[in-house]
């Protein structure tokens, strides 16, 4: 009986609308009661209508919207592919590695739009730079902060604090590059860099280290100090991708089964100790893959970085030097482009970064999925 | 023995030793962090609240060195822009997340599709303007409001499509089966009984992703451009808040620079707004409730 009541709507509806059809087997229809004998309730929500065809182009639409991202990222690539089409033609490969000499200076020359000579090499130098620099400060102060938040906390604190990160991390970048532009670079101007430029350039510290060319004044810290730079781009960076490394690693940590603490810990280990064994080694893979992702914000970051990197196409070991980021680049030159084939080389290095960010999202976006949602990490 | 006894204290001291020192570089790093963040926090809302007043909302730029004016075009282009945004990113992202979480639940394209969803958050935004500036600006052969505004809206879809489809995980079965038990076609089921149950999430998501993109630069450097008057046509470069901040901080105009500090302050607030409201939507448990 219940078997039948569940199939009545479709084929009730069917003859409601339509003129009773041939097709139908005899047998079933005989089972079916005339719409005379159905209830009230019955006969109001068949009165809607027949809701299989309006199912399936629900169903069909939202699945179309569904389909709507793939499409949207397909379409990005293509294009991109097709605008930098001119300068892929005109450089090739070396596009990225090589680069003129000039013929009076002996001078390395890279991206000279006037002249038409455009080679990426400094731009892609520039963003691994800052990039690094970014990670370097970041990741130690995120994983003890994302410590402290786990583990030692009371509870109390742990709300608030990660309301602040959470709304750190959602700031827009040109309030950060606003905030750099005024606050940041004076300070490193002023008080930060000369305590570096101190210690690189010490005597004692030139003799021990000087085999490694990254001390004195042609090293890490050496030239003018105009606080824009490198130095400042890296620390922007640091400031805005610390919110999103502090978040994903609590996350994973979170996800570390509280079994496996009171195990470590009824052995007979200090706190430091069940943090070492059990939780850091436990959710290593995801931290591993938070700070991908910090990395993947940090290659992409364009409006701060644009805004106190400088924008010089030039590569020099000294942090304290000006110079350009891939997205920088494209956001400091790309409105002002004249010539095509300028166009062309810069969405080149566009295209280039979306496909580099892809790589790294979507390594980061694994290894993160395979701690927290998927198998629970290995315990060795 | 004793000997023994004396190696397992000093190894207990410095086991000890080391729990409290890793204690405390924790609360150093916690510090570390959170102060220098709070305090950029506490400065921007200084400075701009500073910077803010009635003219910001009321006129437009004057001059170079004169002094006064406002942003009122910036608003109101910003408006324009992110009302386009909205209604292309908003129904195609909340779409993706009904189909991800009421019918394509655990299948591999859902699967893909959320991947893809993630990766496409990922992208710069910088990769959105030349993609915009590509798929609109270069068939117009101009810069206009609307491929500011095509930029911005497929930065909200994964935003909207993620938050969505929690959101809609979050309502309970029984309310879906409730409305199926009653006869409800599947369709009308999921649009006035399910997405209803949880659209105060599915609102502040669609707020929150709104929020996120008002404060984004790099996509409408060359697809909106930037206009000194005000504009509201969609086929002309337009102004935009985040733009203007942008030009406005490599200003030598101490006006300039104010009106900067004080447009940042009006970002903050909608970032703000939108975050404190996903925290009480989320934390609340509004959808649980609802069972």
């Amino acid at each position: 009986m219940s078997e039948i009541r569940i199939r009545k709507p479709e084929t009730i509806s069917e003859a409601h609308s339509e003129p009773v059809s041939t097709t139908d087997s005899s047998s079933v229809r005989q089972s079916i009661p005339s719409p005379a004998d159905i209830s009230n309730v019955r006969r109001f929500l068949l009165s809607r209508g027949n809701s299989a065809i309006a199912d399936r182009a629900f169903g069909g639409l939202m699945l179309a919207c569904a389909i709507c991202i793939f499409v949207i990222v397909a379409l990005i690539f293509f294009e991109l592919i097709l605008q930098s089409q001119m300068s892929w033609h005109k450089f090739g490969l070396p596009f990225f590695f090589k680069y003129n000499v000039d013929p009076n200076t002996g001078a390395p020359l890279f991206w000279d739009p006037v002249n038409g000579t455009f080679y990426a090499l400094p731009f892609i130098y520039g963003t691994l730079v800052t990039s690094l620099i970014a990670l370097a400060i970041a990741v130690p102060l995120a994983i003890g902060m994302a410590i402290f938040l786990t583990e030692m906390s009371p509870r109390f604190l742990r709300s608030p604090l990660a309301f602040i990160t959470e709304l750190l991390a959602a700031i827009p970048s040109v309030v950060y590059g606003l905030w750099a532009i005024f606050v940041l670079v004076p300070l490193l101007r002023e008080h930060i860099n000369p305590i570096f430029i101190g210690i690189f350039s010490a005597p004692w510290v030139v003799k021990v280290f000087g085999w490694t060319h990254l001390v004195g004044d042609d090293g890490l810290f050496g030239g003018v100090n105009l606080g824009l730079g490198f130095f400042a781009a890296g620390v922007v960076l640091a400031i805005m991708i610390l919110p999103i490394i502090a978040s994903l690693t609590r996350e994973v940590m979170t996800s570390v089964p509280n079994s496996q603490r009171e195990a470590v810990l009824a052995l007979g280990a200090t706190r430091w100790e069940m943090i070492r064994i059990a939780v850091l080694r436990n959710a290593r893979i995801g931290i591993v893959g938070s700070i991908i992702l910090g990395l993947g914000r940090a290659l992409g970051e364009t409006m701060a970085v644009a805004m106190v990197i400088g924008g010089t196409p030039q590569i020099q070991e000294s942090l304290l030097a000006t110079g350009n980021s891939m997205a920088s680049v494209i956001a400091n030159e790309f409105a002002e482009a004249t010539t095509d084939i300028h166009h062309s080389a810069l969405i080149e290095i566009g295209l280039a970064l979306f496909l580099v960010t892809i790589l790294v999202n979507s390594l980061a976006r694994l290894l993160v999925w395979a701690v927290t949602r998927g198998a629970p990490a290995r315990v060795n | 023995m004793k000997a023994g006894m004396q190696k397992n204290k000093v190894r207990s001291a410095v086991r000890a030793t080391t729990d409290h020192l890793v204690t405390g570089l924790a609360i150093l790093a916690t510090v570390l962090v959170v102060a220098p963040l709070i305090a950029i926090f506490v400065y921007l809302l200084y400075k701009g609240a500073s910077s803010l007043n009635l003219a910001f909302f009321t006129q437009g730029p004057k001059p170079e060195g004169v002094a006064g004016g406002g942003m009122a075009n910036a608003i109101v282009g910003s408006g324009v822009v992110l009302a386009i945004a909205s209604i292309l990113g908003i129904p195609i992202g909340i779409g993706g997340g009904i189909y991800l979480a009421e019918f394509g639940r655990g299948s591999h394209l859902a699967n893909a599709v959320r991947f893809t969803a993630d990766v496409l958050n990922g992208v710069p935004s910088i990769v959105m303007g030349i993609a915009a500036f590509a798929l609109v600006v270069v068939p117009m052969h101009h810069a206009s409001a609307f491929a500011g505004g095509v930029a911005l809206g497929i930065m909200m879809i994964p935003t909207v499509t993620r938050t969505t489809e929690e959101m809609l995980l979050m309502v309970p079965h029984s309310v879906r089966e409730a409305a199926l038990g009653l006869g409800v076609p599947n369709w009308r089921s999921v649009l006035s009984i399910t997405l209803r149950t949880a659209s105060p999430g599915v609102i502040t998501g669609c707020m929150l992703a709104f929020a996120r993109v008002a404060g984004e630069t790099a996509p409408l450097i060359f697809t909106a451009l930037g206009n000194q008057y005000f504009s509201v046509s969609l086929n002309q470069p337009i102004s935009a808040l985040p733009l203007q901040i942008f030009i406005y901080s490599a200003s030598s105009y101490d006006d300039q620079r104010r009106l900067a500090w004080a447009g940042s302050l009006v970002l903050i607030i909608l970032i703000v707004l939108a975050v404190s409201l996903v925290r009480y939507v989320a934390g609340r448990g509004i959808l649980k409730g609802a069972s």
